[in-house]
């Protein structure tokens, strides 16, 4: 557990960077440090490994005050992951991932061979090992940037914006694959971050910070969509914090109906009986996972791919509410597609059924009624 | 200082024929830069070669090419047209590289705008591209322009007559003062020549002066 | 023409304490002392300011500065002023060396300071907060990162120092400025002309070294995003690195 206890830092132009930060990073938790430029979250971040010393208060690593620590010792124990990377560029990929075990006296075939693997486990090929930085894409740079911090093992990771310099496709990927990745490794994690949606996807528990280095909110990301301290939360929030709050909101007690489908390739009236008259069919694959949406009026002679409306998206039955709600309002035939684990279909549900699902848990703190304005991706 | 006093005249006459011998080559160099340069700019193709050729010929040390000259120009050794010729060479050699620089130094979008705005393409570079790569092209010319002042000295060598002459006659007679003002002469032009070109950069970049934002 | 090729063949050009090759070698003695002496000077010089960033404005105007005296003068002064006070020979050689010392040691010391100063100060912010010493950090990062910059200064230096030993026979040192001022002596222009050629062709050829060395000791990863070879029938490349 990382605690900051009344910590504040002051530069000597006279700058309130941070003023009397008060905050716990829970063991294993991502704690993400939020809020607009200026708000002093980088220098909270920086203040952890001793990169910025702070003018008073203090801070305890697993209860020992780090003011008395080496400073080059506690950083080897600190996983560090800044924006695009911080990459050395005259070292290759392998060798930048083993930088903190060899600085530790690991063996460098050891280093190496466990770099390797990591890279591995990144999602990398481990044809990049030889490379160097800038023969890499930035989202691959990220990922060896990330790769490195955690090649010693430390049980603290510092992400200062991560994931900002990439594009937004990669970006998503990138926080699906850190996040699968701290399931398996339980980090405890202060993550920075002006990105909102990031923090509230992110975080166990998300602080934000305001102008001037102060707190202006501590708490998980529900409670922090249903139930902002003060305007300059709610503001920075932006809108659709309703539905947005439907993301935490269990999709369990959704009634899922059954959906007649036709296999891709089926002929148009096979398709047309099975249809019975609806204005819109399901096709599904060989596998069972659902295809897409056809207008059995309109189909040739079989069901083919150029004629499936792709419009819908598809939700699990062990997601959110959110998804299930996105599901329904964007399939063309309002229903909403929802599919198990592996992909195949389950059955769909109407809008209608979701909203009375959401009204049903109310009462309860986790997000508020819905007035859904059209925030599309699920 | 005596020395100095006595020998005004003399002194003045030799700066004179330095700093001819200097700023000659530097316009003419500059104004066969600009075009080379835009060459290299314009044909990616031409670009390394050309920054090959000039980074070779700045290699050759300024005595060798001041003997060689003559060979090439079928002058007489003394012709001081050898040095005007020799430091042009240089000064190009130094200035294509600045120029193209200079020149791929402009934004794309400005460039585009420019077009967008149907400027054609030799409008566009003496009224956009060019100015805009004056402050990239003002540095390099500052160091050709001091870098010209102390290699002309050394055409004193090979028997040219300027502010060197007085580091050889000095030299010769064991006698240091002359070799001193010489120096001194020699940092002072080259300290003009400079400002000089700091100014007239400024003048033509009107948009760069005032104003402490951006 | 005729007159530099007549010179080059006669082999007695090629023989003795005079000769070609003797030349040669001392102006690459001269060459290498001072480079090295340089060296040793600029650039632990230019690493401190660049590490600590103490003393840019001094680097920067030395630079400038110094490209304006004029090195023939100061050869001259230096042979004037140290001269009486060192006994035989090198009472030419050690002021000549020294300031073409004098004159090495702006570039390197500015390329060494350029490079540290160049490196991607994320690099440097990820090397501590990895846990690296100041050490670690200048001599793991900051100098293989910083190179080259260093190698353009060191090889600039080096043209330099060629150029101005060819000067410094003036003074009575060897080398192959010796053939140019002799034969000016003399008014042979044929030993003069072929002099020339050969310090042109010295240059080049340390020149040519130094782009050799550069190319081994210094990290792929710096090379500025390596050209494709590039696909005659389809010179767009299919897929570049984003």
């Amino acid at each position: 557990m990382i605690r900051f206890s009344d910590v504040r830092k002051t530069y000597p132009d006279g700058t309130v960077a941070v003023d009397g930060l008060t905050l716990e990073a829970p063991t294993g938790q991502i704690t993400v440090l939020v809020g607009p430029s200026g708000c002093g979250k980088t220098t909270s971040l920086r203040m952890i490994n001793k990169m910025i010393e702070p003018t008073s208060g203090s801070i305890t690593v697993d209860g020992r005050d780090i003011s008395g620590m080496n400073a080059d010792e506690l950083r080897r124990g600190m996983g560090y992951v800044i924006q695009s990377g911080g990459l050395f560029p005259h070292r290759t990929v392998l060798d930048n991932i083993a930088t903190v075990p060899l600085l530790l006296g690991v063996p460098k075939t050891q280093a190496r061979a466990s770099a390797m693997e990591l890279l591995e486990r990144m999602g990398l090929s481990t044809s990049l090992a030889k490379r160097y930085p800038n023969q890499l894409s930035g989202g691959q740079q990220q990922r060896v940037g990330v790769a490195r911090a955690l090649a010693a093992d430390p049980p603290i990771m510092l992400m200062d914006e991560p994931f900002s310099a990439v594009d937004p496709q990669v970006r998503e990927q990138l926080q699906d694959e850190f996040l699968r990745l701290q399931g398996e490794l339980g980090k405890t994690i202060v993550f920075v971050t002006h990105d909102i949606d990031e923090a509230v996807k992110l975080g166990d528990q998300v602080a934000v910070l305001r102008v001037g280095g102060t707190l202006a909110q501590l708490a998980s990301p529900e409670r922090l969509l249903a139930d902002p301290a003060d305007d300059f939360v709610a503001d920075f929030l932006g809108r659709d914090r309703g539905y947005r709050g439907l993301a935490f909101a269990p999709g369990g007690s959704v009634p899922i109906g059954t959906e007649p489908t036709v296999v891709l390739g089926t002929s148009s009236d096979a398709a047309r009986s099975v249809a019975s008259g609806a204005a819109w069919l399901l096709i599904v694959d060989e596998a069972g996972a659902p295809v897409g949406w056809v207008e059995p009026a309109r189909l040739g002679a079989r069901v083919e791919r150029s004629d499936l409306h792709r419009g819908g998206t598809v939700a699990r039955a062990s997601g959110s509410l959110r998804a299930a709600l996105d599901a329904a309002l964007s399939a063309p035939s309002r229903r909403g597609v929802l599919t198990d684990d592996a992909g195949r279909l389950i059955g769909t549900v109407s809008a209608h059924d979701v909203l009375a699902a959401i009204e049903g848990a109310g009462g309860s703190a986790d997000g508020t009624p819905a007035s859904s304005n059209g925030d599309g991706a699920p | 200082m005596t020395w100095f006093l006595d020998h005004l005249a003399q002194v003045g006459g030799l700066l004179v024929t330095h700093a001819y011998l200097a700023v000659v080559p530097l316009v003419v160099g500059l104004a066969l830069a600009v075009p080379l340069g835009w060459l290299a700019t314009r044909f990616p193709r031409l670009y390394t070669p050309l920054i090959t050729a000039s980074g070779l010929l700045y290699t050759i040390p300024s005595l060798a090419l001041f003997v060689l000259m003559p060979l090439v120009l079928g002058l007489g050794i003394l012709n001081p047209l050898n040095v005007i010729v020799a430091l042009t060479l240089y000064t190009v050699a130094l200035l294509v590289r600045t120029v193209a620089d200079g020149l791929s130094s402009v934004p794309e979008q400005v460039r585009q705008a420019a077009t967008a705005m149907g400027i054609g393409p030799v409008r566009r570079f003496v009224t956009v591209e060019l100015p805009l790569a004056v402050p990239v092209i003002a540095a390099g010319l500052r160091v050709a322009a001091v870098s010209n002042v102390s290699i002309v000295s050394v055409a004193a060598l090979i028997g040219i007559a300027q502010l060197g002459s007085l580091f050889t006659d000095g030299f010769a007679r064991d006698f240091l003062d002359p070799i001193v003002v010489g120096i001194v002469a020699c940092i002072v032009l080259a300290l003009i020549l400079d400002l000089a070109i700091v100014a007239l950069a400024r003048a033509v970049t009107p948009w760069l002066r005032g104003g402490r934002a951006g | 023409m005729n007159l530099i090729l007549a010179y080059l063949t006669d082999p007695a050009h090629w023989q003795g304490s005079g000769g070609i090759p003797a030349r040669v070698l001392e102006h690459l003695i001269y060459t290498l002392v001072t480079l090295l002496v340089a060296a040793a000077i600029g650039v632990p010089l230019g690493l401190w300011v660049g590490h600590t960033g103490r003393g840019r404005w001094a680097v920067v105007n030395l630079v400038n500065g110094m490209r304006s005296v004029p090195t023939l003068g100061l050869l001259f002064v230096a042979v004037l002023v140290l001269g009486p006070r060192i006994r035989g020979d090198l009472a030419f050689v050690v002021p000549s060396i020294l300031v073409l010392v004098v004159l090495a040691v702006p570039p390197i010391l500015a390329g060494a300071y350029a490079g540290v100063d160049a490196v991607d100060p994320l690099a440097r912010d990820a090397a501590k907060a990895m846990g690296m010493s100041s050490r670690e950090v200048l001599f793991g990062v900051e100098l293989p990162c910083a190179l080259p910059l260093l190698f353009g200064g060191l090889r600039s230096a080096a043209l330099q120092v060629v150029a101005t030993a060819t000067i410094a026979a003036a003074v009575s040192v060897g080398g192959l400025g010796r053939l140019l001022i002799d034969g000016q002596a003399v008014r042979d222009y044929g030993q003069m002309a072929a002099g020339a050629v050969l310090v042109a062709a010295l240059a080049l050829a340390v020149d040519l070294v130094f782009a050799l060395v550069q190319r081994v000791a210094i990290s792929p990863g710096l090379v500025p995003a390596r050209r494709r070879p590039i696909d005659r029938k389809n010179p767009t490349p299919a897929n570049p690195v984003a």
